[in-house]
């Protein structure tokens, strides 16, 4: 599998209108070589309509398409040589497993006798070499996924698109899915763009995650600057909660009762804005140590996550997220009086409130 | 409890087959009676009060209702309506199928739009559709071809309604939007995506449409009568007004051919359906068919 180097690929301002809706206003992206990028967004934010874009299963508007160096805004989906997995299952009904997976093979007048072996070889490649012979409706939607996954991958394409190919899984197939295909990424090296609305699936399985918004990238990065340096509110709220708490900013500092926040883009006016603070950056002790933080509420309730929990707390006027270790959660019952602290990590502010 | 529960599902089982053999026993009347009524009469020898196979044994030495040289410009009605069977029901496949499917993929805001066009010949009466295609079948006459065959255009608008909805049902059972994208995906070409992909999966309403169509054919009496062509039906008129003797025995015969064709049509679609599901059962091996493999 190693042959194959994964290639670049430039979405170049591409726009794309449904009548009167814009769906895709400009969006520009590079993925670079073997990168897999995934698009993370709200229902209707166009991270789709791009993925159709680069499959050739839609026209673009305006922009272009650049996929190895090759203009292929007006190649039709079968020229491209563009490998996909969908978000519905969709495999061929009247074929077996192996069958499907040789499908694209025989598209492509490849002999009957190595397609075969080349199709066998991809179903072993996800794990599901004892399953060649089975219809889609004999294999769970776990297994056909990944027989979708091999048979994309079975032509050699340039590219591999996933457009939300978890999303009708169970919690747990779909985690373990999710580092089946990473895996086969990896091993691959295959260029590709994962299209997704579940935040910890972009944030667990991308190289480099991009957000949208109404048909446009508001921020492309890894992971943990996206997470930990969201540059946009939309950014921050969409991607993991937020607290949204009022404060005052001063000198490239944002006051948030008492604590001094420094900013994430501390170049802005001063004066009174909305801090987006995580709840894992909010701190709470019992209400009797005095070291725990000049903010005192009660805990009205507690979310058991495994091994995190979630605290509401209700300071009067406003309720905070805190996010801490189960077993420390277990010291504030609903009910009991706690103080608050709020970790100095760097926050983005809003002031459309 | 329970024993009572079994004694009233028990009852209710019972009333339940003798119902379902008494309706069965009266459709089987309903439709056996006249059938026997029909093969005793073409029996009944004319003299005598004994049987015969006189009548049958006419249908095929009667020029005007069997060649055994089939072509292109059939003479012999028999011929004709099973060539205009063939023509219909090709064409119709040709036309429907494909624009179905299109309108699925990339016309969906007119798919109400060709609904209506297609079963607009429900509401015409067969009449009326005559008068309307009268100028034009003089033209087809006069400039280009006066074969029974170009009879398949009107057939063609007659079934429409029925395969339609035979078609409908097979393409709403399949998601053939994600069928032809991924398809597409793998390089198929559109031709491609209709005969290896879409066709195979609406098989059964294809082998139900092209049922429909036959029938409708065999049996269509009013349009080639009113066109001046001379099918099946029509002769079978013809012939009830010098022989009713071969003319039931036609009749019945016809019968016989259709339910035969139903049959072998059923036959294909359920060995189809037989043959996935034991070849399925057969390649299964062992292990749990659903595993939590994912």
């Amino acid at each position: 599998m190693s042959e194959r180097a994964g290639v670049e690929v430039r979405l170049e301002n591409l726009v794309r209108r449904y009548g009167t809706v814009t769906a895709l206003d400009g969006l520009s992206l590079t993925i670079a070589p073997g990168e897999l990028v995934a698009l993370l967004g709200p229902s209707g934010c166009g991270k789709t309509t791009a993925l159709r874009l680069l499959a050739g299963l839609e026209q673009s508007d305006e922009g272009r398409v650049i996929v190895a160096g090759e203009d292929v805004t007006d190649l039709p989906a079968n020229k491209r040589n563009i490998g996909m997995v969908f978000q519905a299952y969709s495999l061929f009904p009247h074929m077996v497993a192996w069958e499907n997976v040789a499908f694209g093979l025989q598209m492509r007048h490849v002999g009957a006798a190595e397609r075969k072996k080349r199709a066998l070889d991809m179903l072993e490649l996800v794990g599901l070499g004892s399953h060649a012979n089975r219809y889609a409706n004999q294999m769970s939607g776990g297994q056909q996924q990944r027989v979708a996954l091999a048979r994309a991958l079975a032509i050699h394409p340039q590219v591999l698109l996933l457009d939300e190919p978890l999303s009708a899984l169970d919690a747990k197939v779909r985690s373990r899915l999710r580092d089946e295909i990473r895996r086969v990424q990896l091993e691959v090296g295959i260029t590709t763009l994962f299209v997704t609305h579940d935040q910890e699936e972009a944030l667990a399985i991308a190289d480099r995650v991009g957000v949208m918004q109404a048909g446009k990238l508001e921020q492309l990065g890894p992971p943990t600057t996206v997470y930990s340096r969201p540059a946009t509110p939309f950014v921050a709220d969409f991607v993991g909660l937020t607290n949204r708490l009022a404060g005052n900013v001063k000198n490239g500092v944002v006051e948030v009762r008492g604590t001094q926040i420094p900013l994430v883009q501390p170049d802005v006016a001063d004066g009174p804005a909305t801090a987006l603070v995580r709840p894992e950056a909010v701190t709470l002790v019992g209400n009797g140590d005095s070291a725990g933080g000049p903010l005192v509420g009660t805990v009205i309730a507690v979310a058991f996550l495994g091994a995190v929990s979630r605290v509401t707390v209700d300071l009067g006027d406003t309720t905070v997220l805190a996010q801490l270790p189960t077993a420390d959660a277990g010291n504030h019952p609903a009910g009991s009086k706690v103080r608050l602290a709020l970790r100095p990590d760097p926050v983005l502010i809003d002031r459309h409130d | 409890m329970a024993v009572a529960r079994r004694g009233v599902h028990r009852t209710r089982w019972i009333k339940l087959q003798v119902f379902r053999y008494v309706t069965f026993a009266l459709a089987g009347i309903f439709f056996l009676v006249p059938l026997l009524s029909m093969v005793e009469f073409s029996t009944r020898a004319n003299s005598g009060g004994g049987r015969t196979l006189d009548f049958w044994k006419a249908i095929f030495t009667y020029p005007e209702l069997i060649d055994w040289n089939f072509g292109p410009a059939p003479d012999a009605s028999v011929n004709a309506s099973l060539e205009l069977a063939l023509v219909t029901s090709v064409a119709m496949l040709v036309l429907l199928v494909p624009t179905m499917v299109w309108v699925r993929l990339k016309l969906r805001r007119l798919t109400r739009v060709l609904e209506f066009i297609c079963l607009l010949p429900l509401t015409i009466p067969a009449i009326v559709l005559v008068v309307g295609l009268f100028p034009m079948y003089v033209w087809l006459g006069t400039n280009v071809s006066d074969s029974i065959l170009t009879l398949g255009f009107a057939y063609v608008v007659l079934v429409l309604p029925y395969c339609y909805r035979a078609l409908d049902a097979g393409l709403g059972a399949i998601d053939v939007k994600t069928l032809s994208e991924a398809a597409r995906s793998l390089g198929a070409s559109w031709f491609s995506v209709m005969w290896r992909v879409i066709v195979p999966n609406i098989s059964n309403a294809i082998l139900n449409a092209l049922l429909l169509s036959v029938a409708l054919v065999l049996g269509e009496y009013t349009v080639a009568n009113n066109l001046l062509y001379n099918n099946l039906q029509v002769e079978l008129v013809h012939l009830q007004r010098t022989s009713a003797g071969t003319s039931i025995a036609v009749a019945v015969a016809s019968l016989l051919f259709a339910f035969v064709l139903l049959m072998i049509l059923a036959f294909i679609g359920g060995r189809g359906r037989r043959e996935f599901r034991e070849e399925a059962v057969t390649k299964l091996g062992t292990g749990p068919v659903l595993g939590s493999a994912g």
